[in-house]
């Protein structure tokens, strides 16, 4: 079974790299957004300390929801999504590897370019820890959470309207505590609560979604 | 034990049995709400510190209540459709959201008409105040995704699915004012304690509570048999029901 | 009664303003559901009828087609 699932997290990182638009839009789109928040609002450092945690995760959930209709939709219009639904394998553990490629391709990126926000934004050493530690936690959650409105609505039509509408009351509680942990570390204050509920809310996801997400595409592909 | 729920699994029946329990939901409920209202808008004291403005309580505790209340029954109903795999269940779920929708709007309406003059905000990002408009988002959500699916089966179980996931929310609109330092006063009516509440002031509000839930119970009673009978509209039962026998 | 006079009662203590408002929300939306509601169930039912009534035509109609 472990087999499988490296071979489908495999599967995804070849046919996504065939079409690199796909990861290095969203990744474009998140660092336009944090570009253009200094030039809109005005460059001191303060203001942008201040703006910044909620500025970086508004940022990351939207890049996030821009990149999740590639999820299912392209297996789902080859057929190939049907296939591996009919294999053997239990399904949780096909879109746990779907997702795990996924959040490869944008939690991965967007973390490994976010030293460049501590420039943009001024961000002191701790509070850009506390950044770095909130995206590792979240952006997972995104995906897997996100997963299940992709999973929804892959089969509809315009689709892709209703996933905002469905997605985004399940991320508003990680923007929550994501942001609350980067103020208190801009603060200097210790963060260590938001991040434990945030690591919490990572192991529930990784642990629930699965099912629902498998559940969903049942519902979707019948 | 439960022999006596079977014949419950005839749609006919249920229509049948709803519609009887149709007017003792309606009448009840008007009668409740309109000796609580009135009782909490005309006879029940002033509050001494917010003086008339707290009578907006008699709509707003009732309304938030029930929006949870109904979100519980929705994702129930999501949950014994999902593993009784009822249609009956899925039709609850669609006619519950709307339901849950206005109420929970009415929570949010009252809530930030009440605190302008109070806490001098219309609205402010607290807890209670954001995981309530997460709720009606949710709501939103459920239906738009029954709207969405052509095939109404197919749409009932994803409006459950996402009745079901969207459930974490329940408790933590309801331990928010527990949990964090919150704008949104603690709960005055609890299971265990003396509620922190004058009497005088208490009974009307007990009332409309139970007036809103027998309306929530009317409401939802109208909107499933509506569900029942479009979704089943090609069987005998129905035709025989609005056209006769031909 | 806590009010001495009707224009007591509706100016609320001052907070005539914010408490009418809450109720006129209240009740719109709620009665606005209601009506819609039962609106939507006689729709059903009319649709349903003119459903059964086209079928009926459409069986009369090929019963004709035969005889003639």
């Amino acid at each position: 079974m472990f087999a499988v699932f490296l071979q489908v997290i495999r599967r995804e990182l070849v046919t996504a790299f065939r079409r690199k638009s796909d990861i290095l839009n969203p990744l474009w789109f998140f660092i336009i957004v944090i570009t253009l928040f200094p030039l809109g609002i005005g460059p001191e450092p303060n203001l942008l300390l201040r703006i910044a945690p909620g500025v970086i995760w508004v940022a990351a959930l939207l890049s996030a929801l821009l990149s999740m209709e590639r999820l299912f939709r392209d297996d789902f219009l080859d057929g190939s999504l049907e296939q591996l639904m009919l294999t053997t394998t239990p399904l949780g553990v096909i879109v746990t590897a779907k997702v795990t490629a996924h959040w490869l391709l944008t939690g991965l990126p967007i973390l490994l370019v976010s030293p460049l926000l501590a420039v943009f934004l001024s961000l002191d050493a701790n509070t850009y820890m506390a950044t770095f530690i909130t995206l590792l936690l979240g952006t997972p959650v995104l995906s897997f959470v996100g997963a299940i409105g992709v999973a929804l609505t892959v089969g509809l039509r315009k689709g892709g309207v209703l996933l905002s509408l469905l997605i985004l009351p399940l991320f508003i509680p990680v923007l929550i505590f994501a942001t609350s942990a980067i103020d208190a570390a801009s603060f200097g204050v210790s963060y260590s609560g938001p991040v434990a509920i945030l690591g919490a809310m990572l192991a529930a996801s990784v642990t629930f979604s699965p099912f629902a997400i498998a559940a969903s595409l049942r519902v979707s592909l019948s | 034990m439960w022999k006596w729920l079977h014949p419950y699994a005839k749609p006919e029946k249920t229509y049948s049995l709803t519609g009887k329990m149709l007017p003792w939901f309606a009448v009840l409920s008007v009668i409740a709400l309109t000796v609580g209202t009135i009782w909490g808008f005309v006879f029940a004291p002033a509050d001494y510190q917010q003086g008339d403005s707290f009578r907006i309580i008699y709509l707003h505790v009732p309304a938030a209540s029930l929006s949870m209340g109904a979100y519980l029954s929705m994702a129930i109903a999501a949950f014994i459709g999902m593993v009784w795999q009822l249609k009956m269940a899925d039709m609850a779920v669609a006619a519950i959201a709307p339901i849950g929708a206005v109420f929970t709007a009415i929570a949010l309406f009252t809530g930030a008409v009440w605190g302008k003059p109070m806490w001098g905000a219309w609205w402010v990002w607290d807890a209670r105040l954001t995981s309530e408009l997460i709720q009606l988002f949710l709501y939103l959500g459920v239906i738009a995704i029954y709207g969405a699916f052509s095939d109404k089966l197919l749409a009932g179980r994803a409006a459950g699915i996402l009745a079901l996931v969207g459930a974490i929310n329940l408790p933590i609109i309801h331990y928010s004012v527990e949990w964090w330092n919150t704008l949104h006063q603690k709960a005055t009516i609890s299971k265990l304690d003396k509620p922190s509440m004058d009497s005088d002031m208490l009974w009307p509000l007990l009332i409309n509570l139970l007036g809103f839930g027998l309306l929530f119970g009317t409401l939802t009673l109208m909107r499933f048999r509506n569900e029942l009978i479009i979704r089943e509209s090609h069987r005998p039962w129905v035709k025989k029901l609005f056209i006769g026998e031909k | 009664m806590q009010f001495d006079s009707f224009s007591a009662f509706l100016a609320m203590g001052g907070y005539g303003f914010y408490v009418w408002l809450a109720v006129a929300f209240s009740v719109i939306s709620l009665g606005g559901l209601t009506v819609a509601t039962i609106l939507r169930r006689r729709t059903i039912i009319t649709e349903i009828k003119n459903k059964y009534n086209r079928i009926e035509r459409m069986r009369a109609a090929e019963k004709m087609e035969n005889t003639l």
